[in-house]
């Protein structure tokens, strides 16, 4: 099968991967790059663990070939730290808030969340429901993921 | 000053990795090793006739392609012999496990037929679209009442697809419902839902050849009983495998089942190929070769007494069991037993037959057979009070058992093969703060100010009791190391439940320690040989409950250690943050990590600390061998926690609905639970466990369902159509707690996992039969089924005028 060579920054930093044209971008992520944190729940769009941001955007990488994104900024959970290497505010937020349990999911919230909070750093709390609403959970009950993004905003405001 | 740990709702060590994409789930090792995929059999009920995999063979980068002849070619015939019956039981007359590999008939969509394995998932799926199956289509086994009529067999030598068949009776049932003063017959429906973790399971295997050594990693439930099971079916010293449950991405009981036949074909494959061997489930597979739960019908026949009280409680039900029963006959055992919920049933006698159906197999989801149980039980409690007119908390009020009754014998025998005796509880407490916390004598007025403003609402409200926290036991290890770091292990596993957090806190406080200088390893069997597994809300209660003692051994350990050192009575130290000292005198302390030195009399100091236990530092004792008769070196012990039987946990849920008088959507305004697990080891965790759980419920009450045609065919086998809640569809939870200790264990907890989805099916039939005026007696419910039913019941009013 031809090998393509794909460029992209992820994290902030350049990356190049030899793959073949199908190779999803959450594959590549994961087995190509090393990046272990995007997980794969469904692998049809639907339960949003594999968010990444793509040029800042919120996007499905089971949806979307490797290939596709040549090119792209890519951020994914890893890449949610703080400058210092800590945890970032929406990550801290959960630990803050015990926004998850078995842990599985949260990545794909937390690059979701990520973004939201850049388009409205001060959501209500339905509106903070509804940022998460395309996002599946099995373990939480998203009631402190509701949380966790109204504390995420707040950990932002006071950075 | 003390710092507690017991109790504390801190946050969890585990969180910082998990949000950082640190977490290592199955998928996340073993990079390089060769993939699998699977040819599933995609009729429901079927004869294989032929695998031609001359295609298929022309795939470059495929590695093996095995059918059911291989493993039965293997030397070794336990490879190709039926998967474990986990749990036998006299009443399971007609067991029948899978093999591996589909043994010449697949009897659901989704049995595994041949396995392939390649360089990468891509290319073995690549090879198994070019793997031709002949199959001879038989008459396909859908549904419980198909199974019933038994017009076809799933098994050619079960004649009426009955697996098994179980009475219980205390009185004489039928007499006490003859004479009461009313009586009621229930025809009642649940449907099949499934765990629907978000990580599916997974294998990864690796073969040492010259050490002839296995290591195998799989998102489990149990992995020592993995670790039996492979030991069995490999032919391999019990010794030379070790199983590892790593991260694990949820589990909510699909993952108690072992061994998959994948558990045991990756490792079989890893060590003929001598390579690392891995395979992923991905969702699909989860959906039709994992298993389901719930689905019965049931048929309740009550007799009681002018102010509600049951006299006599006759219940007999049909448990569809799907094609195999691995995991025998313990959610129908549990339904029979739980369904009594906090009440006295009078007489009771319970008959299930559990029957098999070319579907997925059925085993323990989060509730385990209680949620159907619920249903009943409380479904006839709403009846009785329609019946009688009287308020339903009053119905349910007047059949409590009392706090005072405790411990309360039912004189069955539960899922634990042990008698159902309730230890502790009070449910009269638990009512009146249920109606407290949701407004219950204060709803009549919300109804009618709706009703002024042409809106419908009801409230329902939900009863349970929970066995938690089953035998037969669990252990532990506790160590404190010569850091004054404590390590401890433990043999179940984790799926999300915060253990490393909770036993940390047991440790802690036992020890005497900083929290956070405790790190705790669970389902490792390098670490912890013996155990039993997470299920059946058992992991506080059993490990929780090994760690106290196990570290109450070590803090005995360490006071005499230390009273000999400080020429102390033991009984005169305690440990402080880590100290040994005289109660209440700070300052002349040991501290732990030299207690530990000392503990391990040595003749080579290994680093500056390590020389005061050195045999010329002049701490020994001349007149005694370094190490006495009975004591071993270092600060550390094992123990094992067995109870005599499980611990009941109990609730009540209230909720609020609201359902449009033209779309018939339901809407959920309130959401009320009181909760019971005794003592509360991190009230933060138990109302995460309460919020998902509850979660769940809403699920399966109105969303979730599994749906087959009348072939077999899985209609919504994709996170497209089955439709678990997101978060515009489930309620915030208001939660109040109510702690009546365990007098059965140490710790006096009980469990909490599985609370929160127990009651939900039978609440919502509750309200929306408040809201509707009339019975709602299936579940899960659609608006579109509910705008059904009020078409039904204006057609039988308009009839009846």
């Amino acid at each position: 099968m031809t090998q393509h060579d794909v460029t992209f920054t992820v994290n902030g930093v350049p990356r190049t991967a030899s793959v073949p044209s199908r190779r999803l971008l959450a594959d590549a992520l994961r087995h190509d790059l090393g990046l272990t944190g995007t997980h794969l729940g469904c692998e049809h769009g639907v339960c949003g663990s594999c968010t990444v941001l793509v040029d800042g955007r919120p996007m499905r990488s089971c949806l979307l070939f490797a290939v596709s994104v040549d090119g792209a900024e890519i951020t994914t959970v890893e890449g949610c730290r703080a400058p210092d290497g800590g945890l970032g505010p929406v990550q801290q937020a959960f630990v803050d808030c015990h926004g998850l349990q078995c842990g599985f999911c949260t990545p794909g919230f937390v690059t979701t969340i990520t973004a939201y909070l850049r388009e409205n750093p001060e959501p209500t709390e339905e509106e903070a429901r509804e940022a998460i609403g395309g996002n599946l959970c099995r373990c939480t009950g998203y009631q402190n993921i509701v949380k966790s993004v109204l504390r995420a905003a707040e950990l932002q405001k006071e950075s | 000053m003390v710092t507690r740990a017991f109790g504390v709702p801190m946050t969890r060590r585990e969180d910082p990795r998990l949000v950082s994409g640190n977490g290592r789930y199955l998928d996340d090792l073993g990079e390089g090793a060769l993939a699998v995929a699977f040819v599933r059999s995609p009729h429901a009920h079927a004869r294989i006739l032929d695998v031609d995999v001359t295609e298929a063979l022309e795939v470059e980068g495929l590695v093996a392609i095995y059918t059911y002849e291989d493993l039965a070619d293997d030397p070794n015939p336990r490879v190709s012999e039926p998967l474990p019956l986990l749990i036998p039981h006299p009443a399971l007359h007609a067991p029948r496990v899978n093999t591996p590999l589909a043994d010449g008939i697949a009897r659901h969509v989704g049995e595994a037929v041949v396995m392939v394995v390649a360089t990468d998932r891509y290319v073995a799926e690549d090879a198994c679209e070019r793997i031709v199956v002949e199959y001879e289509v038989l008459p396909a086994v859908v549904g419980i009442p198909a199974a019933v009529e038994a017009s076809h067999r799933v098994h050619a030598d079960v004649d009426d697809n009955v697996s098994a068949h179980l009475v219980q009776e205390v009185g004489d049932a039928p007499a006490a419902i003859a004479a009461a003063p009313h009586t009621l017959s229930l025809d009642l429906d649940i449907e099949r839902s499934a765990s629907m973790p978000m990580e599916g399971k997974g294998v990864y295997a690796r073969w040492d050849a010259a050490d002839r050594s296995l290591t195998v990693y799989t998102s489990t439930q149990a992995s020592t009983s993995v670790r039996f099971a492979l030991a069995a079916k490999l032919d391999l010293p019990v010794d030379r495998v070790e199983v590892i449950a790593p991260d694990v991405g949820g589990g909510f009981g699909v993952k108690i089942v072992h061994p998959w036949p994948e558990e045991v074909l990756i490792p079989w494959a890893a060590i003929k190929l001598g390579r690392e061997v891995k395979w992923v489930e991905d969702r699909r597979e989860h959906f039709i070769s994992s298993t389901h739960e719930r689905g019965q019908l049931q048929k309740v026949t009550v007799g009681f007494d002018d102010e509600g009280h049951v006299l006599g409680l006759d219940v007999e039900f049909w448990h569809d069991n799907g094609a195999y029963t691995p995991y025998g006959i313990i959610v129908p055992i549990v339904t029979s037993t739980q369904l009594l919920g906090p009440y006295k049933p009078g007489a009771y006698r319970v008959e299930f037959r559990s029957m098999y159906t070319n579907t997925v197999t059925v085993t323990p989801y989060r509730g385990a057979g209680r949620p159907q149980g619920v249903f009943a039980m409380e479904r006839t409690m709403d009846a009785i009070a329609d019946t009688l007119g009287l308020d339903r908390a009053l119905v349910r009020e007047r059949n409590f058992i009392q706090p005072e009754d405790m411990p309360y014998d039912h004189h069955l025998t539960f899922q634990d093969g042990r008698p159902l005796i309730y230890d502790s509880g009070d449910y009269p407490t638990s009512l009146e703060k249920i109606k407290a916390l949701v407004g219950w004598d204060e709803f009549e007025a919300i109804r009618e100010a709706a009703r002024a403003e042409g809106r419908r609402v009801g409230i329902g409200l939900a009863c349970y009791v929970e066995g938690t926290g089953p035998g037969p036991y669990e252990g532990a290890f506790v160590r404190v190391e010569t850091t004054g770091k404590v390590v401890v292990a433990t043999g179940l596993t984790t799926q999300g439940q915060g253990h490393e957090t909770v036993f940390a806190q047991i440790a802690a406080e036992e020890l005497g320690v900083p929290v956070d200088d405790v790190s705790v390893t669970t389902g490792d069997t390098r670490r912890f040989k013996y155990a039993v597994g997470t299920f059946a809300s058992r992991a506080a209660v059993m490990s929780g409950n090994a760690v106290a003692l196990t570290a109450r051994k070590v803090r005995a350990k360490a006071l005499r250690i230390a009273g000999e050192a400080l020429e102390a009575d033991p009984k005169d130290l305690e440990i402080v943050d880590g100290v040994v000292r005289v109660k209440g005198v700070p300052g002349d302390g040991i501290p732990l990590r030299t207690v530990a030195v000392l503990s391990n009399p040595l003749r080579y100091a290994f680093d500056e600390e390590a020389k005061r236990a050195t045999q010329f530092a002049g701490t020994s004792d001349m007149s005694k061998p370094p190490i006495d008769e009975d004591d071993e070196p270092g600060l550390e012990a094992t123990d094992y926690y067995s109870p005599i039987r499980s611990t009941f946990a109990s609730g009540m849920h209230a909720a609020v609905v609201e359902t449009d008088p033209e779309t018939a959507e339901i809407k959920i305004l309130r959401y009320c639970v009181v909760h019971d697990c005794g003592t509360l080891i991190n009230p933060r965790i138990v109302e995460g466990q309460i919020h998902g759980g509850v979660a769940q419920g809403v699920g399966g009450a109105l969303y979730e369902r599994i749906v087959y045609d009348e072939n077999g065919q899985p209609l919504n086998a994709s996170y497209m159509d089955f439709l678990i809640p997101y978060a515009s569809e489930v309620p915030t939870v208001e939660t109040d707690h109510l702690e009546t200790p365990s007098p059965l264990n140490p710790l006096g907890v009980k469990g909490a996992g599985e609370a929160g989805v127990i009651p939900s099916a039978a609440l919502f039939a509750s309200a929306i039969s408040d809201a509707e005026g009339f019975f709602v007696n299936r579940m899960p419910i659609s608006p579109s089924e509910l705008w059904a039913l009020r078409e039904q019941h204006a057609v039988a009013s308009e009839g009846s005028k």
